[in-house]
């Protein structure tokens, strides 16, 4: 592993995308930056822009009109961008996977790295997640 | 000419600065971590993510917009960073330029990352950034005239000298300009004009995250982005160094050099803590508080100067 592998294994910054989700996956993420789980101490902060994004977050089920956001987000990250699917929504669909505006789970819209299931998954399984992600090659 | 080249990019230039600033960019965070109950992140933080930005992610131009000013604005806030940090620390390390009204001058170069930012925001054509600019212009008109008023009054105070040299040289031989009634209003104004210069979160308005997400510097990714936080990491070692240097006595020889990092780190210190314990307020209100409040301290504490307290 170079230098530059390590540098941004050491420093990944993440946006956060919320589909049409029902906030339980939104409200664990948060969890995640409070000073019990403190994810700041791998370096992992929450940015405003996607343009200065290294991991994109996505949770709740995409429906059609999210859709179109999540890949204009895509398409505008910075590119080594990792994506991380939260939530049985993000993964599979969950329980929308039938329904009738649901357009897909994240991975047939965009190269998703990592899925962390759950519904909600659990702070400690998302820092599991982003661990596991930290190691793996951009 | 070689040892002004060693003097502007290792040390005290920009070498030397960036990795002052970065750790006591490290040092706010993990003060804020602590003011939060939290563990905050480990020591090379601000440098991976400086090499982050500067080696490993892409760039992209906004495709409204001047991509020349868009790109070219960071490396003038870094350059504008680190001309004033030499002229600041030159006489704090006690080498003289031989050079009479440089304080005029740190003045002026210390708007220049300001004022980059401005351009950069507006070149980039987003919205966001434009009302990110806006507002960082109604702050830089905010807070100028302080801190002019202020500079004028510790030139006042060292009986009419404009350079740092003389500024540092009289206090050293005299009591510390912060030992006496005029020095602590001026350091109170000085503490809260730099906290507009970082942009910190009393006075952040220009990139309030929450709102505009990250306003001025939205546009910006990969190695401009690096740009502008090496400019911020600069200015986050320079500012409280020109404080330490104007009321605090500056650095001496030996033990002295401890004694003037340690005001380094509480300057630092009570500027995380002021970030750490106030909400963001609105431009009106920051206008205000620097046209009355500031500009009224600093005026009695140059009254008090002419009594000679």
């Amino acid at each position: 592993m170079g230098f530059k592998d390590f540098c941004f294994r050491k420093s990944l910054w993440v946006f956060h995308f919320g589909g049409a989700s029902c906030n339980n996956c939104d409200i664990e993420i948060l969890d995640c930056l409070t000073p019990r789980h403190d994810l700041e101490r791998f370096g992992i902060l929450l940015v405003g822009s996607i343009r200065h994004a290294d991991v994109l977050l996505v949770n709740g089920s995409i429906n059609r009109r999210d859709r179109d956001r999540l890949l204009e987000l895509y398409h505008q990250a910075p590119k080594p961008l990792l994506v991380v699917a939260i939530g049985a929504c993000g993964c599979t669909g969950g329980i929308f996977a039938e329904g009738n505006t649901f357009a897909g789970p994240v991975d047939t819209i965009i190269p998703v790295d990592a899925y962390i299931p759950g519904c909600p998954p659990k702070p400690e399984a998302i820092i599991a997640g982003i661990a596991r992600l930290a190691g793996k090659k951009p | 000419m070689a040892v002004n080249i060693f003097y502007f990019f290792i040390f005290p230039g920009l070498l030397f600065m960036a990795v002052a600033g970065g750790l006591l960019s490290w040092f706010d965070r993990k003060i804020t971590a602590r003011v939060q109950f939290r563990q905050g992140p480990p020591l090379l933080q601000p440098f991976y993510d400086f090499f982050k930005l500067l080696l490993v992610k892409e760039t992209i131009l906004p495709r409204h917009g001047s991509p020349v000013v868009f790109m070219l604005a960071p490396l003038l806030a870094v350059f504008g960073a680190t001309m004033a940090g030499l002229f600041i620390l030159l006489p704090l390390f006690n080498i003289s330029t031989g050079f009479r009204g440089d304080l005029l001058v740190i003045f002026y170069l210390l708007t220049l990352p300001s004022f980059s930012y401005i351009l950069g925001s507006v070149a980039s054509g987003n919205p966001l950034a434009a009302v990110g600019s806006s507002r960082e212009i109604k702050l830089v008109i905010s807070y100028e005239l302080t801190f002019l008023l202020i500079i004028a009054a510790v030139i006042m105070k060292s009986g009419q000298h404009f350079d740092l040299d003389t500024v540092i040289a009289m206090q050293r031989s005299g009591t510390p300009f912060i030992g006496s009634v005029s020095g602590v209003l001026l350091f109170i104004a000085a503490v809260f004009c730099i906290q507009a210069k970082l942009g910190l979160v009393p006075f952040d308005m220009p990139e309030a995250e929450t709102e505009l997400s990250s306003g001025i510097y939205i546009e910006y990714s990969g190695p401009p982005y690096a740009m502008i936080k090496l400019a911020k990491y600069i200015m986050l070692f320079i500012l409280p160094a020109l404080v330490v240097a104007l009321l605090m006595n500056g650095m001496g020889q030996g033990a002295g050099i401890l004694w003037a990092v340690l005001k380094i780190l509480g300057v630092v210190l009570l500027l995380t803590l002021i970030r750490n314990t106030s909400p963001r307020v609105k431009i009106r209100q920051a206008s205000g508080f620097f046209f009355i409040w500031m500009n009224l301290i600093v005026v009695i504490a140059i009254v008090l100067i002419a009594f000679g307290l």
